[in-house]
């Protein structure tokens, strides 16, 4: 048996059944079917992936399974190397196998059998179908043939009439073109007449070429000649059109556009497109000037939004109409050069008249005119930024717009200003006429001052609403940087705000210099008033504005402001000069009174004192006055506590214990000594008194201020003159009086008890004869009066 | 340093009276020495004469009797170191009179005083009158004052509203009234004090009254400019910058002290406010005329540093040679910038109101001041600043 020759017999069945039988019907068992599949794969040499192996899997002859197999040299080697026993075996096993291997290919071909029965059977049916195509075939050859030799027949046939017809084609489109040409000069007169330019113009553009290269031909000739005739003729009328400038803008571009195709030379067309246009804007120029000139007549002034529309609507949609047109003519022929200029020009005349206009507006009623007309004007003016990038018209637009709003800022601050001014003459005037009727003369002050303080602060949160309208957010120009950083902190806080509460406090200070020296143009209360408002400034209402006009303006400081710190310290600097300005003027009208009591009586003649002087009581009365005025605007302060008989303090005409040490150390010297030590001893003891020195914020240290001055006053006047006896006990009387009456209002009485010490002493010491009245007498005439 | 020296202490002498006058002994450039008169109702009045000892920092005093009245204005002789004038007040009848008079110190007035200290204060010797100056016609006198740098042959009173142009003869013990002027207005206008210019050939005179300061032409006797309301209140003292001829300084009860150029009256060049209370005395230097002397009664007297308005503006100018010697080159810096006006010094050793102060006309650095308490103060200029001037 040869097992080469089985096995070449199965792959034989094999492929046969793979090719006839759709795949996967190959049902019972697969696994067995894989293992037969790979020996037969093996058979025929092919590897897994279904090649030829690069070298057999062995050359081996004794491979019972290779392709070589030696089946000589198989036994051979068996017999040679094995046992009999091993013989037995391997014999048994190769009969096992080889009757294994006739098994399974017995299964097959008993499985496959039906299949290759029925695939024969296929076979020759197809074999029968092919031949009958086949006749068909040869049968449509045959027609086709036929065919095709009629078909060259008939084209035989009609080959002349064709090419007659193709040419009789191309006469006739000839003959139309002709009939166009001959037909022009006819058709242009009408479209002249017509005035149908632009018609006109591209029939004899379609003509020209034509024309030109034919015109060697008599007929042609005088056909151009004629197109020519009559199209210098349109041009002369389209020049003249053009020249007369009376059509629209419109119109005016496309006359040039037809000019510029009849090849009349750019740059001329250019400048007259330029001018013509120039001489249309400056027209709309004249008219908004006009409007300006027609100003100072209130019943025909347009507001400011008008007049701002009237130049959008004229002049600028002029101007980028203009652009337009000129970019669509000439921007094949021309730089922009020309147009910059032009624009420039006409910008720079328009803007002008502008800034005229805005400048005309200084009414601060309603700011929300200017600012939308402003805001207009800005945003027409981009239209031109897009139209011609580049242009630096936009950029002076937006600096009008600055320039205008720093001026209104301005504007409000001369407005605030004024309306300060304006209310410190109400307070003046209501100051002094409910002095008629007393009674609500006391309650009004610190009403006065809280109606004062909330219109100004009022003004000011109205001005800065007003303000605030350029940094609205649907105002164009308010993203520009100017309006986000410069214009809110160095413009309204700055400019604005800062200027404005300096104002106040240098207006003060004013009250306090100008009229100080006549002694009161400026009546005290209204010092007293205006000091408390700057101390109140200072305490709150700075802060407020300050904090109040941040918040509104989100204001960014990019260069240093002013801090509220030093405003806060100007407007105490205020109130601290005015207070003193006060104390100074009321302290100087006592003094008057007291000065002119000393310096006009005879001090030596006079008769003994029955009563308290007249004008001693009017100090007091005067004081008691000032007390309460002050009282209703400041605090009380604090005052070192009394004696239990203050009022009833008894001095005698030498008791002044300085005085005494005093010219105790006069008197001894005369002689060189230790000057150093004894001016040091001097300092330990004695306690000098600021007369026009500065107050504090409070009652008592006003009223101790202006009694302080009075008394002075009165010490002074007194060392001029020279008493009699009973011009010192009058003195006596008088102060004892002033005592009773004046410690109270001061912080420590000792002062004026110093006070009046040094007067009844230096009276003591000026008198002729100096014989003091029994304190109790001095008692009884205050007592009485 | 020099320049940081402590600074003599102050000498203070101590009257047994109250006074208001005081002036330095004009014609005496060698001492320094200063008159004060006292005020006293009940004693005799004396003229005390204060010597200055710089040296040994000591003072001597000689003291004469002025019987006639308190003393309320005192003026030396700018040519005879004995002769000089006061205004005094006269009780008589219960009446008080002001009046004014030429006196002559004794010749001997300071002879004996070294040998036993105690005999002047105990018997003082009686000043001579020489002559009234007294009108009938003419109220009471305020001041009297003597031709700056004259030959003390003419001296000017005020007398209430009238200014009296004396001239003295016969060795000052006859005067005559040469001229007058009068003010004229409503009320009672009286003089308060004047000064006599020592510019235009001593052709000038200021005065004040009330609130006003007035100049005159002593040839015509004739106002030539006047300064309505120069202070808000009471003008007390004027004194006429010894070397610009134009500026003139004031005081008053407002508590300021204003400086002016007469040819524009409408605003004060300058003004200081320092003092607390009335002003009663400016004086300028005599010859460093930036360093002002204002006294008032808030008792203290302030030394001020009127740079700006002074002649020396700059300071004093260096020549370049003199700072070749490399010894401060950065005071070559300073000195081209205008300097600065400044307080120099307020002192406060009085303890009443000073009504007086002046400079010594032997040494120009240093100056009395007194206070009605009758005490006396002699004070020198910083040695900073007077090196500062001087170099």
């Amino acid at each position: 048996y040869e097992p080469g020759s089985a096995e070449s017999l199965l792959s034989y069945w094999s492929e046969l059944m793979m090719d006839g039988e759709a795949e996967g019907s190959v049902s019972a068992d697969s696994g067995r079917k894989r293992r037969v599949h790979g020996m037969l794969k093996l058979y025929y040499g092919l590897n897994e992936e279904g090649k030829a192996p690069e070298q057999p899997e062995s050359l081996d002859p004794c491979d019972i399974n290779g392709p070589h197999f030696d089946p000589e040299l198989y036994l051979n080697k068996l017999r040679r190397e094995c046992s009999l026993a091993e013989l037995m075996d391997q014999e048994t096993c190769m009969v096992k196998q080889i009757r294994s291997l006739d098994s399974d290919m017995q299964t097959l071909v008993y499985e496959n059998y039906n299949k290759f029965i029925s695939a024969t059977d296929t076979i020759r049916k197809m074999k029968n179908d092919f031949k009958k195509m086949e006749d068909e075939m040869d049968c449509l050859s045959t027609n086709m043939a036929a065919i095709t030799e009629f078909s060259a027949r008939i084209s035989g046939t009609l080959q002349d009439q064709h090419v007659q017809i193709t040419k009789l084609s191309g006469v006739h489109t000839l003959l139309r073109k002709l009939q166009f040409l001959f037909e022009l000069p006819a058709r242009l007169n009408k479209c002249l007449e017509l005035q149908a330019y632009a018609q006109a113009v591209s029939s004899h553009r379609r003509a020209r070429c034509v024309l030109q290269q034919y015109s060697h031909l008599p007929s042609f000739k005088g056909i151009q000649d004629d197109c020519h005739a009559i199209m210098d003729k349109l041009a002369q009328e389209l020049r003249q059109k053009f020249r007369d400038g009376g059509s629209s803008a419109k119109d005016l571009s496309e006359c040039v556009e037809l000019l510029l195709q009849l090849d009349e030379p750019a740059e001329e067309l250019c400048d007259k497109f330029l001018s013509h246009a120039r001489s249309r804007l400056e027209s709309d120029l004249q008219g908004l000037e006009a409007e300006i000139s027609a100003l100072p007549s209130p019943s025909s002034k347009t507001d400011i939004l008008e007049f701002i529309d009237r130049g959008c609507n004229e002049f600028v949609s002029s101007l980028c109409l203009v652009i337009t047109s000129y970019q669509e003519l000439f921007i094949n022929h021309m730089a922009n050069g020309k147009l910059h200029t032009f624009v420039d020009d006409l910008a720079t005349r328009y803007f002008s008249l502008v800034e005229r206009r805005i400048q005309e507006e200084k009414g601060v009623g309603d700011n929300s005119l200017l600012v939308r007309a402003l805001d207009r004007f800005h945003r027409r003016l981009q239209a031109v930024a897009k139209l011609l990038p580049g242009s630096a018209v936009p950029n002076q637009g937006t600096e009008i717009v600055i320039r205008a709003a720093m001026e209104r800022v301005k504007q409000y601050l001369t407005a605030l200003q004024s309306f300060y001014m304006d209310s410190l003459t109400d307070v003046r005037q209501a100051l002094a006429t409910p002095r008629l009727s007393v009674a609500n003369a006391p309650n009004s002050l610190p009403e006065l001052l809280s109606s004062l303080s909330a219109s100004i602060l009022n003004q000011i949160k109205s001005v800065l609403a007003s303000v605030h309208l350029f940094t609205a957010k649907d105002i164009t120009f308010s993203n520009k940087p100017y309006f986000k950083g410069e214009f809110c902190s160095q413009g309204v806080r700055e400019s604005l705000v800062v200027s404005f509460i300096k104002f106040v406090c240098q207006s003060s200070r004013q009250f306090c210099e100008s009229a100080g020296d006549k002694g009161g143009s400026t009546p005290p209360a209204l010092l007293l008033l205006l000091s408390r408002l700057c101390l109140d400034y200072e305490t709150s209402t700075i802060s407020y504005i300050l904090t109040l006009t941040d918040e509104q303006f989100l204001v960014q400081h990019h260069s240093p402001v002013t801090p509220v710190t030093t405003l806060c310290a100007e407007a105490r600097e205020a109130a601290q000069k005015l207070l003193n300005h006060y104390v100074k003027v009321q302290g100087l009208i006592i003094s008057q009174m007291l000065r002119k009591s000393v310096e006009t009586r005879d001090w030596v003649n006079t008769i003994e004192p029955r009563n308290v002087r007249a004008v001693m009581k009017r100090v007091v009365e005067d004081t008691t006055s000032i007390d309460v005025q002050v009282g209703l605007l400041y605090e009380e302060g604090v005052r070192k506590a009394h004696s239990s008989d203050s009022s009833k303090r008894t001095f005698s005409v030498y008791s002044s214990s300085r005085q005494q040490a005093r010219y105790a150390a006069s008197y001894t010297p005369s002689a060189p000594m230790d000057t150093n030590l004894l001016s040091n001893i001097h300092k330990l003891f004695s306690e000098r008194i600021d007369i026009f020195s500065s107050v504090e914020f409070n009652k008592v240290s006003v009223m101790t201020g202006i009694i302080k001055i009075s008394l002075k006053t009165f010490l002074e006047c007194v060392r001029l003159r020279t008493f009699g006896r009973y011009g010192l006990q009058q003195i006596q009387v008088d102060c004892h009086y002033l005592q009773m009456y004046l410690w109270r209002f001061v912080s420590d009485e000792n002062l004026v008890h110093f006070l009046l010490d040094e007067i009844v002493g230096s009276s003591a010491h000026r008198c002729l004869d100096p014989a003091p009245m029994e304190q109790s007498v001095i008692e009884v005439i205050c007592e009485r009066g | 340093n020099r320049l940081k020296m402590e600074d003599d202490a102050p000498v203070i002498y101590g009257l047994e009276f109250q006074a208001r006058a005081l002036t330095a002994q004009t014609a005496e450039t060698d001492a320094i020495r200063f008159l004060v008169g006292t005020q006293s109702l009940k004693f005799d009045n004396q003229i005390h004469i204060i010597d200055f000892d710089d040296e040994n920092n000591i003072i001597n005093k000689n003291v004469l009797l002025h019987q006639a009245g308190e003393i309320w204005h005192i003026g030396a002789s700018p040519a005879d170191k004995a002769v000089l004038t006061t205004c005094y007040n006269k009780t008589s009848d219960s009446r008080v009179v002001s009046c004014a008079a030429v006196w002559r110190m004794p010749s001997d007035w300071d002879t004996g005083n070294h040998e036993s200290p105690d005999d002047s204060a105990h018997n003082p010797q009686t000043l001579e009158l020489l002559c009234h100056l007294d009108d009938s016609a003419h109220g009471n006198a305020a001041c009297v004052l003597w031709e700056p740098m004259g030959d003390g042959k003419r001296v000017i009173s005020l007398a209430d509203n009238h200014a009296l142009l004396w001239d003295l003869q016969e060795s000052s013990t006859q005067a005559t009234v040469s001229s007058t002027a009068t003010l004229e207005g409503k009320g009672q206008l009286k003089f308060t004090s004047g000064k006599w210019s020592p510019h235009h050939n001593c052709s000038q005179l200021a005065t004040a009254n009330d609130t006003a300061i007035r100049g005159w032409d002593l040839r015509t006797m004739s106002q030539i400019y006047c300064i309505e309301n120069a202070h808000g209140q009471l003008v007390r003292d004027l004194d006429f910058n010894p070397n610009r001829q134009y500026y003139l300084a004031s005081c008053g009860d407002d508590c300021k002290v204003k400086f002016w150029d007469v040819r524009n009256v409408q605003e004060p060049v300058k003004t200081l406010e320092e003092h607390s209370h009335w002003v009663w005395s400016v004086r300028y230097n005599h010859s460093h005329d930036q360093l002002v002397l204002t006294a008032s009664s808030d008792s203290r007297l302030i030394l001020s540093n009127m740079v700006s308005i002074s002649s020396e503006p700059f300071g004093h100018l260096v020549d370049d040679d003199e700072l070749s010697e490399g010894e401060d080159n950065h005071q070559d810096d300073k000195s081209k910038e205008p300097l600065k006006d400044s307080v120099v010094s307020t002192y406060e050793e009085h303890e009443d109101s000073v009504y007086a102060a002046e400079w010594s006309s032997a040494d120009p650095w240093l100056f009395a001041s007194l206070s009605y308490d009758g005490r006396l103060v002699i004070n020198r200029v910083p040695r900073a600043l007077k090196y500062r001037i001087l170099l």
